[in-house]
């Protein structure tokens, strides 16, 4: 089994006065063998989500469990890996490629150098590589490294965190195929975070949207992107795929579109995406209890956090 | 394989000043070896006969008390002076990579308490500190040496602190701790080696100042003691007889000095050396204090922007923007797509009069509101440009001063260019900040740019091309850094600006899906030229040019087909300094033959005014352009 899962999970930073939560009591599945697409705005909590479940910060509540086992308990293996957004600071600059994925490779394994030479072979590199350095790389090659890194632990999930957004537009395609390929082929678990929701689209199988350090929606991708629940998704989806006009809204709804971010230090009373809510008490006047109480994720397998999930 | 950074350390030996450090350095490290070998029998010979003498024939630089020979004394002295000052450095840098590493290697709460005693320490003095270390640990050499190395020591464990803090931050850290890697081996393999080049540095400067600090204990009789003798104690020495006999003070006075100047400037020639990369271009930002001139007059009432075969070169023969020609008329929104390195910004900064020398730019033809913009006085030009032509960055954090309020800065360009007062100026700004919709626009002209978040930043920056009566706004990525909600309410915020004020934008982005929302046409770059010129409406459908429909293929877009793989552009970008001979795209093209390698094809306009430059634009023409028609791989 290798399902990822995220129960109750909060994670904090700073101190008790000044501090911020990141992220805020999220429940997130990752079915074995399902690619999980993340996508929220920058600050929304989807890097200290990523960076929780590979133990890279710790928990303030809550438990991650991998295969029903807390990953936490887990031995020298680790079974989750991560692959990270800048291609030029994810390896390190004096080490030769095949060092880092070898450095990965569990200790003890005969056959080191051949099994760098698979892995690079798996990710569509050739083996002679192994002795470049990563400046000698483009940056789709390094990302390409990055996961044959990754993938040398023998990991059960993968965590994608923005792998394409600093790459040039002609080669994000062809490490989104890469993704998918080897996804497929090693039934991997991803949970693939982006904030571009193209890519989002193309690669996963459920979208999560996250808000503020909130999961706000869940479920089927092809029903989150044909019938969003959540108004932050509608917005989202509207964001990518309209035509760009200059708006002429009634105010009110002009208003809220022009609402900035909140502050993650300050996050709103009730539901948070109020105060930018086209559809929240700042534009309809019978929403009160949208300032006043936070809405619970409900529905099976589709799931949002608004009072009024159910109207358009 | 060559490690990279190497070049870099062999590059400063090629500094004139680099030279001369290296050679006098190598001098003293050779000297401090050989001179105790050669000349120690020399250097304690007592001669009774000849005591307290000035420089002669047999001695160079006269004699002591003892009437031994100062010359060779100093001489023998460089071993134990440089000696011991190197390894007082040692310690000095060991314990401070100690300290400074501590967070790494005891864990974060207990690397706090150490980072808390290390930032009080760094606050003493060091010469403080090595009075105090040289009382601790007693008079002599071995006190000395441990004093002045503590005294070292926290302002390497700071240094080592700020460096491990931000290579630990970087990916590669992170995935090797996820690897499960120990903390030393974290340490010895990722870390260590990635921080010390700053580290030799500062470790080569600081044995200077240790020599100097050592010669200061042993003068004070703190330091070596008799019958030992290194320059400071030499210094005293002669220093008793400074009247009657300056030299014996004077050879060891210069010894400390040269020896301390070669560590010195040997580290600040690395320094230079490491850390001053090459930076050739520099662009400048529009000076804005040009004084009011009368407005144009004259000018074709709907051509905002002409511009014929612009040309930007740099010395050495590159040309990043090779030959671009294109119009934009009033109330017209044109978007630039193309790779990074394509030439949309130079492009861009080039119609704006922003190259700065060596660039240099040319063009057929380069007018704005019908008036030549190469052809002007300065004078008129600026205030063409001032009053009605803006430009938004990418980062508008850099193109507001962070010391100054919004409000004033804005207020300063109707000062500048349309001569109103300081009130009248400001009461505008606030006005132009509520035209961008920046809420609460009085208060928010108080704040300065860092309170602003990066949307509303872009918006101020807007409005600060707004307080004159702009014809055209060139934005140049100004959503790249922005969530996508916020990207729309930038451009929404254009698009509406150009509806109401009939202004011309030109918007240059990487993402041909943002360009293909908001603009009417489309222009696609590659390697410094215009490839293909076509209305936004005809993408994706009817592009013409294999790049352009690479480019379509190749990004998923919300209809993105997901059954199939994306397409692949192999390759790589070309490279402005080696542009080949023919079609640039050649080497990336399935389509390219021998007429494409041969000859540049010429961008040609159709009868509806669509242009495209390639050869077999109408052979491949219409049909999409399919994944399987790329090579796969890069
Ligand atoms: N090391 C840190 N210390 C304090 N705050 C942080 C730290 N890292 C991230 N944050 C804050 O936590 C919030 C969530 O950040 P992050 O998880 O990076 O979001 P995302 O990946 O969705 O952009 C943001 O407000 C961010 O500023
Ligand atoms: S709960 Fe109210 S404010 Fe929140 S998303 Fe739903 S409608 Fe909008
Ligand atoms: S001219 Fe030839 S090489 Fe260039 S884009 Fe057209 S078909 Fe390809
Ligand atoms: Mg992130």
């Amino acid at each position: 089994m290798s399902e990822l899962r995220f129960e109750g999970v909060s994670v904090r930073y700073g101190g008790h006065r000044h501090g911020l939560t990141a992220v805020d009591t999220v429940d997130l599945t990752v079915p074995e063998g399902r690619v999980v697409g993340l996508v929220g705005e920058s600050g929304s909590g989807k890097s200290t989500l990523a960076r929780a479940a590979v133990g890279l910060i710790p928990l303030t509540g809550g438990r991650i469990l991998l295969g029903g086992q807390s990953v936490r308990r887990r031995r020298s293996r680790p079974p989750l890996q991560m692959v990270f957004q800048d291609p030029s600071s994810s390896l390190d600059p004096r080490m030769t490629i095949g060092d880092s994925i070898a450095e990965a490779v569990p200790r003890g394994r005969p056959g080191r150098r051949a099994e760098v030479i698979r892995l690079l072979e798996l990710v569509g590199l050739s083996g002679d590589r192994a002795r470049l350095y990563p400046a000698q790389l483009s940056g789709g090659q390094c990302q390409r490294v990055a996961l044959a890194r990754a993938l040398a632990g023998d990991p059960r999930v993968i965590i994608a965190d923005e792998i394409t957004s600093a790459l040039d537009v002609s080669i994000q395609g062809a490490v989104l195929n890469l993704v998918r390929d080897v996804q497929r082929e090693l039934g991997l678990s991803v949970l693939f975070i982006s904030h571009d929701l193209a890519v989002v689209r193309y690669v996963s199988d459920f979208i999560a949207v996250m808000y503020l350090g909130r999961i706000v929606e869940y479920g089927p991708a092809d029903q989150v992107l044909a019938r969003p629940r959540h108004p932050y998704t509608r917005e989202l989806l509207a964001a990518v795929s309209e035509p760009v006009d200059p708006g002429d809204l009634d105010p009110a709804l002009r208003a809220v579109a022009d609402t900035e971010p909140a502050d993650p230090h300050h996050p709103p009373p009730g539901c948070r995406y109020h105060p930018r809510c086209p559809m929240g008490p700042a534009v309809l006047d019978d929403r009160d209890i949208c300032r006043e109480h936070e809405p619970v994720p409900q529905g099976h397998p589709h799931l949002a956090a608004c009072h009024f999930a159910a109207e358009r | 394989m060559p490690s990279p950074g190497k070049s870099k350390w062999a590059g400063v030996l090629r500094t004139p000043v680099g030279v001369s450090a290296a050679t006098l350095l190598a001098a003293v490290l050779l000297l401090a070896v050989v001179a105790p070998l050669l000349w120690s029998d020399e250097a304690a010979a007592v001669d009774t006969g000849q005591i307290l003498r000035g420089p002669s024939a047999e001695h160079w630089m006269g004699t002591d008390g003892l009437g031994r020979d100062v010359f060779h004394r100093v001489l023998v002295a460089t071993g134990l002076s440089v000696g011991l000052a190197l390894l007082a450095t040692a310690i000095g840098v060991l314990t401070g990579l100690l300290l400074g590493a501590a967070p790494i290697l005891l864990g974060a709460r207990a690397g706090r308490v150490v980072s808390a005693m290390v930032n009080i320490a760094v606050a003493f003095p060091g010469l403080l500190l090595a009075l105090f270390f040289a009382v601790v640990f007693g008079v002599g050499a071995s006190g000395a040496v441990l004093a002045i190395g503590f005294a070292l020591a926290p302002a390497f464990a700071r240094l080592t602190q700020t460096l491990v803090a931000k290579v630990s931050g970087l990916d590669y850290v992170a995935a090797a701790r996820i690897a499960g890697l120990g903390r030393v081996r974290l340490l010895a393999r990722h870390v260590l080696p990635n921080v010390a080049e700053p580290l030799v540095v500062n470790a080569t400067v600081a044995a200077g100042s240790a020599l100097l600090a050592f010669a200061g204990l042993s003068f004070l009789g703190l330091g070596v003691q008799a019958p030992a003798y290194d320059w400071g104690r030499l210094l005293a020495d002669g220093l008793a007889g400074l009247y009657i006999h300056p030299a014996a003070a004077l050879a060891p006075g210069t010894a400390v000095v040269v020896a301390g100047l070669a560590f010195n400037l040997f580290g600040e020639a690395i320094a230079k050396g490491v850390g001053l990369r090459s930076a050739p271009v520099v662009f400048r930002r529009r000076d804005r204090d040009e004084p009011v001139a009368p407005a144009p007059a004259g000018e074709d009432r709907r051509s905002v922007l002409a511009v014929e075969n612009l040309r930007v070169t740099f010395p050495g023969g590159t040309a990043p923007v090779r030959g671009v020609s294109f119009a934009l008329r009033r109330g017209e929104s044109v978007g630039i797509v193309g790779e990074s390195g394509s030439g949309k910004t130079l492009t861009a900064l080039a119609v704006a009069q922003l190259i700065e020398e060596p660039g240099e730019v040319t063009a057929d033809r380069l007018e704005f509101r019908g008036q030549p913009l190469h052809e002007l006085p300065d004078r008129t030009r600026q205030q063409l440009l001032g009053t009605s032509f803006a430009m938004v960055f990418q980062d508008p954090m850099t193109s507001f001063n962070p010391t100054q309020r919004i409000g004033r800065q804005l207020a300063e360009v109707s000062e500048q260019h349309h001569g109103l007062g300081r009130r009248q100026a400001l009461d505008r700004a606030i006005d132009r900040l509520q035209a961008v919709r920046v809420p609460a626009a009085a208060r928010r002209a108080k704040q300065f740019p860092h309170e602003f978040s990066g949307g509303m930043r872009q918006r101020a920056m807007i409005g600060m091309g707004m307080m004159g009566s702009p014809a055209l706004i060139v934005a140049d990525e100004p959503t790249t850094a922005l969530d996508v909600t916020v990207q729309r309410q930038v451009l929404r915020l254009l698009q509406s600006v150009r509806a109401a004020d009939d202004v011309a934008i030109l918007l240059i982005s990487h993402d041909i899906t943002v360009v293909r929302r908001f603009c009417e046409r489309v222009l696609v770059m590659y390697a410094g030229r215009i490839v293909e010129d076509l209305p936004a409406a005809d993408l994706p459908a009817r592009a013409r040019h294999p790049y352009t429909r690479a480019l379509l293929a190749a990004v998923p877009d919300m209809s993105t087909e997901l059954e199939r793989p994306l397409a692949v552009i192999p390759g790589r970008p070309v490279d402005p300094a080696r542009v080949p001979v023919g079609c640039a795209f050649a080497a990336r093209c399935p389509f390219a033959d021998e007429q494409c390698r041969g000859a540049d094809p010429p961008l040609v306009a159709d009868r509806e005014g669509r242009r495209v430059a390639c050869w077999h634009a109408d052979v491949t023409g219409g049909r999409p352009m399919m994944a399987e028609e790329v090579r796969v791989g890069e």
